[in-house]
């Protein structure tokens, strides 16, 4: 009974974020589908939190610890490497008034802030 | 000295994590609202990686948490390989850093479903769950209540294992198509292809269902996963370029599916919300593209589209022997100069010859001489969702001259010329005239409304179904022969010089 109300709090949380994403996703126009994708991409890089949870299980042998590794890796490569690129993308969305080469700071900043977010 | 240790407790209570989390996933929403328009879409995309960061502290803080040298490890090398790549891709390459990203989030989530299971599956349940919330009264309770774990963990980890495999091994063969490491076109058993998905399929779902009933073979989990992974392999090798975003999409999906089935298994509301959100997002697009291309999702993933289109494009070519007027860029240059509006319609093509900055002059040029001019997008035009998109806002073209296909079919009938780079199905009139043509049906840019067309184009070859467009024997168009930078930038050098 009360591990039935985990499951179906966590069921009403799965079916409503569904509902919002429709949602919000729908507001997106055509032009930014690419960035939508690769910030979406970036945004389920969050399985690295799984990783990190189990990393914290007593008794992992050494495979389960590589294999985690290997994990934790991935999905760090999905968060920075997405948010980054998307940064990069957008940049250039926004980037209209502005002279030529301001491409290149905004990839600089898209670095240090997610450098930031990494390393925590 | 007495206060540390309490704050220490605060910070790592159940609650406040808890908490923590609902702030990640509020900002992600929050984020990607953003992106509704291009000028919140880069603080969006930032407020969603701080909500990242959030979800990262968050479980860190986690009592218990172990293993710090080798977290670590696994986010340094992480940030050792995506830092330098995100940074360095060039934005035609943008699909296949997407499929690539997207492959290692499904790996990600097919890895840990199976450490899951080597460390729970003999009692296949949540331990995890109640490891998060053993200092909450409940679970704590339910523990001694039903001793058992419940079935659901095991249901939603089997399901994100399969989707994880299958979202891994696709996204890596999508990589390989589009890096042009793989064939590009359709590798396919022929009409063996389905019979094999399918029996693929079972025997993935029959093993998941015997892990989930209790059999504790590590083996079996094993086999599954590669099950799924050749089912990955299965489904996407067949599939041509062209039908790319869709699958691009598709699989995006998968892994946003695996995430927030890894949050249930978890109980992990961070990985629940963001998982589902990416989930509706990838289902979101690949309808959209789908529908853009008039075929149905499952015929795209049943690989009906690149072998028999070929068949039918065949005889189509037969059936055509219109004549076809080739022009040089000094008659081009000219028949762009008088005119008042143009139209560019880009394609795969314009991505392939990484012409966008030519383009980008030659609009230039064209304005300076008082031609109005505006870009008309089909939604699947390239490989991605949005691909051409991106490409013309690096070359720095404004966004309020790329048009949506639904914008931009009125205004062709005021075109005086539309200027085709690239572009090859998404503008064949057969789509609206000859119903038995493959692509019957499917929305198109419908430029043969203008006064003239200019299609830049390598050769003769028809696209990549193989069927012929009509819009080349139309005798108001003309054909420029050459590679798409190149003859763009002709057509620039000889504006220049009029």
């Amino acid at each position: 009974m009360i591990l039935a109300s985990v499951l179906t709090t966590n069921l009403a949380i799965l079916v409503l974020a569904g509902f919002i994403g429709f949602v919000v996703i729908s507001k997106v126009p055509n032009t930014l589908h690419t960035p939508l994708m690769s910030g979406t991409n970036a945004i389920h890089g969050i399985v690295l939190l799984g990783g990190l949870l189990l990393f914290g299980l007593a008794e992992l042998d050494s495979f389960s610890k590589a294999l985690l590794v290997i994990a934790v890796a991935f999905g760090t490569i999905n968060i920075v490497g997405g948010f980054l690129v998307t940064d990069r993308m957008l940049e250039m969305f926004k980037s209209r008034p502005k002279p030529k080469g301001s491409e290149k700071e905004s990839a600089g900043e898209g670095k240090s802030g997610a450098d930031g977010k990494a390393g925590s | 000295m007495s206060n540390p240790p309490l704050a220490t407790s605060l910070l790592q209570s159940e609650s406040f994590i808890y908490v923590l989390y609902i702030v990640a996933f509020a900002l992600f929403i929050q984020g990607l609202r953003g992106l509704s328009g291009p000028t919140g879409a880069v603080r969006g995309n930032r407020i969603a990686a701080v909500g990242m960061g959030v979800a990262v502290v968050a479980t860190l803080l986690n009592p218990g948490e172990g293993n710090w040298g080798l977290i670590a490890l696994g986010i340094a090398l992480g940030i050792a390989v995506g830092v330098p790549a995100a940074r360095q891709v060039k934005m035609t390459a943008m699909p296949q850093m997407v499929a690539l990203f997207n492959g290692v989030g499904g790996g990600a989530v097919a890895i840990i479903a199976w450490v899951e299971f080597r460390n729970h599956g003999s009692t296949y349940g949540s331990h995890l769950a109640v490891r998060t919330f053993e200092s909450g009264p409940f679970v704590e309770h339910a523990i001694v209540r039903t001793g058992a774990l419940p079935t659901y963990v095991a249901i939603f980890s089997v399901f994100a294992a399969i989707v994880g495999s299958i979202s891994f091994w696709g996204s890596n063969i999508a990589f390989g198509k589009l890096q042009e490491i793989i064939p590009g076109r359709p590798i396919s058993l022929g009409p063996a292809q389905q019979i094999v998905n399918l029996v693929l399929l079972i025997l993935a779902l029959a093993a998941g269902i015997d892990l989930i009933a209790g059999a504790h073979s590590e083996l079996l989990f094993i086999g599954m996963l590669i099950v799924a992974a050749l089912l990955g392999n299965a489904v996407v090798l067949p599939i041509g370029g062209a039908d790319m975003p869709v699958v691009i999409s598709l699989l995006n999906a998968f892994t946003g599916l695996s995430a927030a089935a890894t949050g249930m298994a978890l109980n992990n509301p961070a990985l629940i919300v963001a998982g589902m959100i990416v989930g509706a997002s990838g289902s979101i697009l690949t309808n959209l593209m789908a529908t853009a291309m008039n075929r149905s999702i499952p015929s795209i993933v049943a690989g009906g589209f690149g072998g028999g289109g070929t068949v039918e494009g065949a005889e189509g070519a037969g059936e055509h022997q219109g004549t076809v007027r080739s022009t040089s860029a000094s008659d081009a240059a000219i028949q762009l100069a008088y005119a008042n509006r143009v139209v560019i319609v880009p394609g795969y093509g314009m991505a392939v010859a990484q012409a966008q900055h030519a383009v980008r002059e030659l609009t230039k040029e064209l304005e300076a001489r008082g031609v109005e001019v505006s870009y008309a997008i089909h939604p699947v035009a390239g490989r991605m969702p949005g691909h051409m998109n991106v490409l013309l806002a690096e070359a720095d073209v404004p966004y309020d001259q790329l048009k949506e296909m639904d914008d931009a079919n009125p205004e062709f009938q005021r075109t005086d010329v539309s200027l085709v780079i690239g572009a090859n199905d998404v503008t064949n009139p057969a789509a609206k005239n000859t119903p038995s043509s493959p692509i019957y049906g499917m929305p198109i840019l419908e430029v043969s409304d203008s006064r003239s067309v200019i299609v830049i184009k390598r050769s003769m070859n028809p696209g990549f179904a193989g069927i012929e467009n009509e819009l080349y024997f139309d005798p108001k168009t003309s054909m420029l022969f050459g590679d798409a930078k190149s003859a763009v930038s002709e057509i620039t050098a000889e504006l220049s010089a009029l």
